[in-house]
């Protein structure tokens, strides 16, 4: 008997008899046969939209022709798309496109000038199309270019009202910047109020230049001529999405860049990934080794200008400088013992990279005195959550969204920070999905959500407890999953009893009805996500925080199915991938903790060598004890810094800057003279991303492989071979055999040590597949998108409830001190600048620090808009403008920390989370004050 | 500190003074334009304070219309306080303002006019006089801030020439009488209504009005029995496409529910002017039909959509749309009117209901054909306001009193919009099948004075054109194909003697690439080469019958597919004057 889901439609096309998948368009049927049909509005991945009319097709006993696009194939029917009338049709209309461009064009066939408008001239040539005189003396009038926006060149002489572009940034993207305007011949493409686009509300993701057909929209670096020399294969180097992108380079310069289509992106790219590449080949780059001068003392100077790097340092050999990095270390390290040494890695480096240094600092310095920026951005969720669920990584994929009926995001400016996956949430509210926005900021998703909760900054426990009571009060828990896939209920619910939204309703500054809405709403949902940020976790009470969101998933049994669990957003590209490769004081690679004897002794066992069995000191408390008395047998005397820049990255600054510049031997390994660096005894020219080869693991547990594209400036070296010919005068006996560096030997090795997690990813299999979810047990093995679904990673197998309390920030705002400081990113610079604020268009969008409040506060200082401002706490000062930005609470201030003019961990406070030890950035007070 | 020196080392290293005001000018505010508090007061206070679920976004054209009115254009400053209002993007507002011609956007320094009169260069219109009328008021004195608009067709071509003064129509217009008006418009007084003979709510009561609806409601007429007239009578979709009225609503009522209705008022098809005459006359007749056809096929809300030329007959029909409401004869379904903005297009059905839910009337791709994915993505019964007109009499009076009219072997009556050069223009209840010869002879007092029967176009602007020597062919639905013609709305605009076909022509394509949406490549570009090419004294047949086809064959809509009728015609039937 034939299935009704049967997914095959029996069709004619062009006289043969041929099948379609059921819901197929003409066109998409016709691809998939080899049969080639003309189109130009449509694009794979875009809505169908049917209106160029280049892929008419002739259907038996339809009046009209049909646009294959849009039509579905039906049983039975009979296509000609091959047929005089319908390529009459088909070449008219590129006959008629044609006519009204110009001669000129910006997006050539390779290098040929007369083939100037990409798919439309392609089409032309195929179709042998040629637009008579007769119709060309009748061309449109063209409008003006505008060339307004620093990234991108906006000709709409060669635009043909396809409006690819338009769906890219309003269906796809959903930034709702482009639309199409006007009507008839007058119609036109469109940035809000047509305004330019450089004065738009364009967040410059690109989406329409890649979507664009003819080269009307544009990316600057690739107006005209379009050959390549190559294409190569990556990862974005910026946030934790982990977007895949394919690096265009020629005369070994890499002049664009494009989304791929990777499961985290699918295609589409925001700012950073898309521009922001040019930081490779800024001036700026270190080209070779540097040693500092005889006789220039260390200080806390920081803003020096880096082409002045000579007055500083002077270059030297590799040898020289290696063997001095190398040399001064173990000095210290046998006079005062492995505890002297530390050393941060990075979470921009690849997981090879990540795991070689951890076992450096393990096997050579002697210590587990390693970390990186994990500590600064999610170690209090990942400490709540190894706690609580057994696992610190993501149980769900941020796209898993789509199958999520109410989105809860707190703490998290996605749009900003994550802006691909914010795509995902805003294409979940498009097709029903419901968002729910907690942040004492509004940001931009709000324009999405079903609520925003404004909340009061530091008052999360109070609100999420909320939650947790009416959920349980009303009867709304989810029992059968409480009772038996969770531990610990009784004391969660006893706990939760004093914290009714009408009691914590004051406190938050949430209506009680309204908690009580949102609760209900995430209790009932058919499934329900959790995403969040540095907001939750960069608080003294952040591992309570997330405590809290996971009790909340938890009681409403909204985990361990599709489109339900928990989703803390990671920052940089490979954070999770150097904390899964163990570059954490406390943990081997795989969250093996260090304390435990069985894993103590399996890497004592696999390394070869006798370990530190106590774990190391976390980032801050390593500059803490850079400055320690020097009777102190813990005294940090000497640090490895691969890539970090904690000259700019740690909270109060002034403090951590003096931490460095005490240190009797510093190495720093970078690609540019950062803060850090001018601390330095040693600098190691270090390669960019866009210049290695190596794997990251990006938010959603995807590991995924970046090739080479460019070769890296000067005497610069892959940081693999660094860390090795480093190692190598530690006299460890490392043997990575193969090409770049040894990488694939060193995963496999890695591979080992994380047999639990990634067993069935092979270096071989990455290179086969690019990228591999993973928990993954075997080569057979897709990966596990979601995880929990039937028991957790913990000792019984349970969740545990773990009830929080609250507690205050530690630094509350009082009269002398009455703001609060709130820091965090922009959507054009990443982390500490130091890439992005030497990428051009980076640059040119944000070119300058600006603090944000709203309109009220900047009232009551008696400010305007674009003013300087003095901001200062009890531990610095900074200078600023002042940017307007409603969506700041009152007397609440909002600073970005990458630049280095106006460094916001000037302000901030280090107090810790005690779980986490995690700097509490998100809060401390601050006065601001009106310059003159 | 001066300012270079804090430059970051990433930044470029030099900037002029003025550069890097315009960086801290840029920096103070979040990208693109923000809405100013004063503008979003001033937005308020028209639309309303936001509802707990937000504005709806079907009301945005409702909301501009709105600011129009009140400022006399959209200043930016309003456009983005609206967009903030109603939580659109700023695109989403402006491409839709954009596109209605009775939208003027303004830059926020610009003086609104104090008032706009359109004289309109329909097909009627021109024949009428309308370029002399516009040239006496481009050399007459005006009130200060009128200006003065050619558009096009205002659907009064039987006192042609025609002209909107405001919101006020005036016919058989002069410079004089539009100045006139200018001046009375500009120092407003209340509308009345008693200006019109028209039968009121109570009046088409008291005559049996409304009984049909009520006996439906209370189960007393079936609903199969009201279909059945409607097929025994054979009653077609009377907007143009003559599609069978039962056979409509039969596939409406199979569809799921909610289903919605949607009651096409839009006429623009130059040379049209029947509905504004029924809805003029009896507003009540099309309204019993669309309560029948909500009852019959299960519909919970009826949308009437009125062109936004019919400013009278809009307020005559909400008067009496309240009047129904504050006493209705059965439980009523919900009822809005919506006001259309200066778009041909939007009478195309599915542009219709991208307006009618707030957006460009943009044609859709069909399928899906809206009785099954209509409005608000629900199954739609879309009528035309002159089809819904006979179905009272046609239960009424039974199907076999409307089946009897007509002649030549047709079925039906008719009502011809007739003008041009005619002693009488004007609407015409006539049988369908009568010829343009009969009509004119018998209906409309024969010819002009002094004008001979040259031409006659039998279906407005797309219909196409036909010579005197066809004028005996019988017009009804399918009878016009072999020529080359349509009926459709039967707006048969009559040419004499002096008049050439050519102009005509030009008119129409003209027309067609002003009202083209734009959406598609055949008839955005077709229709604005085709009006250039029309131009020259001596045809490019070979282009033009080119762009003819790629118009006919590949345009989404009946704008585009039609287009090319009135050219073909002229090849056909008048090639003569292009040779």
């Amino acid at each position: 008997m034939k299935s009704p889901d049967l997914p095959l439609v029996d069709f004619t096309l062009d006289g043969r008899k041929v099948q379609a998948l059921r819901g197929e368009s003409i066109l998409q049927a016709a691809q998939r046969l080899d049969v080639q049909i003309p189109r130009l509005c449509h694009s794979d991945g875009l809505r169908p939209d049917g209106n160029c009319r280049a892929c008419m097709v002739e259907v038996d006993g339809e009046r009209t022709l049909a646009a294959s696009c849009c039509r579905a194939v039906t049983p039975g029917m009979s296509v000609q798309s091959g047929s005089p009338r319908a390529r009459k049709a088909q070449a008219m209309v590129i006959e008629l496109l044609l006519a009204d461009l110009p001669q000129a064009g910006h997006k050539w066939l390779g290098d040929d000038a007369t083939q100037p408008h990409g798919e439309l001239s392609e089409w032309a040539q195929r179709l042998g199309v040629v637009p008579r005189d007769e119709l060309k003396t009748l061309r449109r009038v063209q409008p003006e270019a505008d060339l307004s926006h620093p990234a991108m060149a906006v000709n709409l002489d060669a635009c043909i009202q396809c409006d690819r572009c338009v769906r890219a940034c309003r269906d796809e993207q959903v930034n709702g910047v482009l639309g199409s305007a006007g009507r008839g011949m007058a119609k036109r493409i469109v940035f809000d109020l047509g305004d330019a686009m450089g004065h738009s509300t364009c967040v410059a993701c690109g989406e329409c230049v890649q979507a664009c057909p003819t080269g009307a929209l544009s990316p600057k670096t690739r107006v005209g001529p379009q050959s390549l020399d190559r294409q190569v294969d990556s990862v974005c180097p910026f946030c934790g999405v982990g977007c895949q992108l394919t690096y265009n380079v020629r005369d070994g310069r890499i002049v664009s860049v494009d989304g791929r289509d990777g499961p985290a992106n699918h295609g589409r790219l925001c700012v950073k990934g898309r521009f922001g590449f040019d930081y490779a080949h800024h001036p700026h780059r270190l080209l070779r080794p540097l040693v500092r001068r005889e006789g220039v003392a260390k200080d806390t100077l920081v803003l020096r200008d880096p082409t002045r790097w000579a007055e500083v340092f002077r270059e030297a050999t590799w040898d020289e400088a290696l063997t001095r990095a190398a040399g001064g270390l173990r000095r210290l390290r046998d006079t005062h013992g492995p505890k002297a040494l530390a050393g941060f890695g990075s979470a921009k480096g690849t997981n090879e990279e990540a795991y070689l240094f951890q076992k450096l600092v393990r096997t050579g310095f002697g210590s587990n005195n390693v970390d990186h920026c994990t500590r600064l951005c999610h170690a209090s969720s990942v400490a709540a959550l190894l706690e609580g669920v057994g696992s610190g990584a993501v149980s769900n994929q941020v796209n898993d969204v789509a199958h999520a009926e109410l989105i809860f995001v707190i703490g998290s400016n996605p749009t900003s920070n994550h802006p691909v996956a914010a795509t995902w949430m805003k294409n979940a509210v498009a097709h029903g999905a419901r968002i729910v926005l907690a942040d004492p900021r509004v940001t931009e998703l709000s324009r999405h959500a079903w609520r925003t909760l404004q909340f009061r900054a530091d008052t999360d426990v109070a609100l999420l407890n909320a939650r947790i009571h009416t959920i349980i009060e009303e009867g709304l828990a989810a029992q059968d999953f409480i009772d038996a896939r969770t531990r610990n209920f009784a004391a969660l619910r006893d706990s939760v009893l004093a914290f009714s939204p009408e009691a914590m309703s004051p406190v938050c500054g949430i209506p009680a009805d309204t908690i009580r809405e949102v609760a209900r709403a995430f209790a009932t949902a058919r499934s329900a996500m959790i995403l969040w940020g540095m907001g939750i976790s960069q608080h003294v009470h952040g591992t309570d925080n997330a405590r809290c969101l996971i009790a909340l998933c938890a009681v409403a049994g909204q985990i361990g199915k599709p489109g339900s669990g928990l989703h803390p957003l990671r920052g940089q590209n490979n954070v999770q991938g150097a904390s899964d490769a163990g570059l954490i004081p406390m943990m081997y690679p795989n969250y093996q903790r260090v304390a435990d004897p069985a894993a103590h002794a399996w890497f004592e066992r696999f390394w070869g060598v006798p370990l530190d069995a106590a774990p190391g000191y976390t980032v801050v408390e390593i500059l803490d004890k850079a400055l320690a008395p020097d009777i102190d047998p813990h005294k940090v005397r000497g640090m490895y810094i691969l890539g970090e820049n904690p000259a700019m990255s740690d909270p109060d600054l002034n403090h951590a800057r003096q931490a460095l510049a005490s240190l009797e031997h510093l190495v720093v390994q970078d690609i540019f003279m950062t803060e850090t660096a001018w601390m330095a005894d040693v600098v190691l020219p270090a390669t960019a991303w866009p210049e290695k080869t190596g794997t990251v693991t990006n938010t959603d547990r995807m590991v995924q492989l970046g090739r080479q594209a460019i070769d890296p400036p000067g005497e610069a070296r892959a940081d693999l071979w660094i860390v090795q010919e480093i190692a190598s005068r530690f006299v460890l006996d490392w043997r990575y055999e193969g090409a770049d560096h040894g990488v694939a030997a060193v995963y496999e090795e890695m591979r080992q040590a994380m047999h639990a997690s990634i067993a069935g990813i092979t270096w071989a299999r990455l290179v086969r597949e690019g990228c591999v979810t993973y928990p993954c047990a075997d080569e057979a093995d897709p990966g596990q998108p979601t995880v929990f679904s039937h028991s957790f990673p913990t000792a019984d197998g349970r969740l545990l409830l773990v009830p929080a309390q609250i507690i205050p920030a530690d630094e509350q705002p009082d009269a002398l001190y009455p703001m609060v400081l709130v820091t965090g990113r922009m959507l054009e610079h990443w982390h500490t600048g130091s890439m992005t604020r030497r990428s051009r268009v980076l640059d040119a969008l944000e070119p300058m620090a600006v603090a944000s409040v709203n309109a009220r506060t900047l009232a009551a200082l008696g400010c305007t808009a674009g003013d300087r401002v003095a901001l200062a706490s009890r531990r610095g000062r900074v200078e600023v403008h002042v940017r307007l930005d409603d969506g700041t609470p009152d007397g609440t201030v909002f600073l970005p920390f990458a630049f280095r003019e106006a460094a916001a961990n000037l302000l901030t406070n280090p107090a810790l989370d005690p779980s986490g030890k995690i700097p509490e950035f998100k809060f401390c007070a601050v006065r601001m004050e009106a310059l003159a | 500190m001066s300012a270079l020196s804090r430059l970051p080392d990433g930044a470029v290293a030099l900037a002029t003074p003025d550069e890097l005001r315009e960086r801290i000018r840029r920096s103070a505010h979040l990208k693109g334009r923000q809405p100013a508090q004063a503008a979003l007061n001033e937005v308020r206070e028209l639309i309303g304070a936001r509802p707990a679920g937000g504005h709806r976004r079907d009301l945005l054209i409702e909301h501009l219309h709105r600011l129009q009115d009140h400022w006399q254009g959209l200043f930016e400053r309003h456009l983005v306080a609206l967009a903030a209002e109603m939580n659109l993007p700023m695109a989403e507002v402006f491409e839709v303002a954009s596109f209605y011609h009775h939208f003027d956007i303004l830059r926020d320094g610009d003086i609104a006019p104090s008032l706009t009169v359109r004289v309109c260069d329909g097909l009627s219109c021109e024949l009428g006089g309308a370029q002399s009328l516009l040239a006496g008021l481009g050399a007459a004195q005006l009130p200060a801030g009128v200006r003065v608009l050619s558009a096009p067709c205002v659907g009064r071509c039987e006192h042609a020439p025609a002209a909107l003064v405001g919101q006020h129509a005036v016919t058989r217009a002069t410079a004089e009488a539009v100045i006139s008006q200018a001046n009375r418009a500009l120092a407003p007084v209340p509308y009345d209504l008693s200006a019109i003979d028209f039968i009121a709510y109570d009046e088409y009561r008291a005559v049996g009005g409304y009984l049909l609806a009520a006996a439906l409601a209370r189960g007393e007429t079936s609903p199969e029995t009201v279909l059945q007239a409607l097929d025994d009578a054979g009653l077609r979709g009377m907007g143009g496409a003559g599609f069978a009225a039962a056979r409509k609503w039969r596939i409406v009522r199979e569809q799921p529910a909610p289903r919605l209705m949607a009651v096409n008022i839009d006429e623009g098809e130059p040379g049209t002017f029947k509905d504004r005459t029924w809805l003029e006359r009896d507003p009540h007749r099309f309204l019993e039909g669309a309560l029948v056809a909500a009852q019959v096929c299960g519909i919970g809300e009826i949308y009437i959509y009125v062109r936004d030329e019919y400013h009278e007959a809009r307020r005559l029909l909400q008067a009496e749309l309240e009047a129904l409401q504050a006493d209705p004869p059965c439980a009523l379904p919900r009822i809005e009117l919506r006001r259309g903005a200066g778009a041909y297009i939007c009478g195309e059905e599915s542009a219709m209901i991208e307006s009618i839910e707030g957006k460009r009337g943009e044609p859709r791709l069909r399928p899906p054909y809206i009785a099954e994915t209509g409005l608000f993505g629900r199954p739609t019964l879309e009528h035309n306001l002159e089809t819904l007109h006979w179905v009272r009499d046609i239960v009424e009076k039974g199907a076999a009193w409307y089946a009897g009219h007509g002649r030549n072997g047709r079925r039906g009556l008719r009502a011809f919009s007739v003008s041009g050069r005619v002693r009488h223009p004007g609407v015409k209840l006539a049988p369908a099948g009568i010829t343009a010869r009969e009509l004119i002879e018998g209906y409309c007092g024969g010819m002009a004075e002094g004008h001979e029967l040259y031409a006659y176009l039998p279906g407005g602007a797309s219909g196409g054109i036909l010579p005197a020597s066809l004028a005996d062919v019988p017009l009804d639905f399918d009878t016009l194909q072999p020529y080359g013609c349509f009926i459709g709305s039967a707006a048969v605009i009559v040419l004499g003697h002096r008049d050439r076909a050519r102009d005509a022509a030009l008119n129409m394509m003209r027309f067609f690439a002003h009202e083209s949406c734009g959406q598609c490549t055949p008839c955005r570009v077709g229709t604005d080469k085709a009006a250039r090419l029309m131009e020259a004294p001596v045809w490019d047949n070979a282009t033009l019958e080119d762009l003819n086809q790629v118009m006919a064959d590949a345009s989404i809509c009946g704008l585009g597919q039609a287009a090319p009728n009135p050219v073909r015609c002229v090849q056909r039937y008048f090639a003569h004057e292009v040779a």
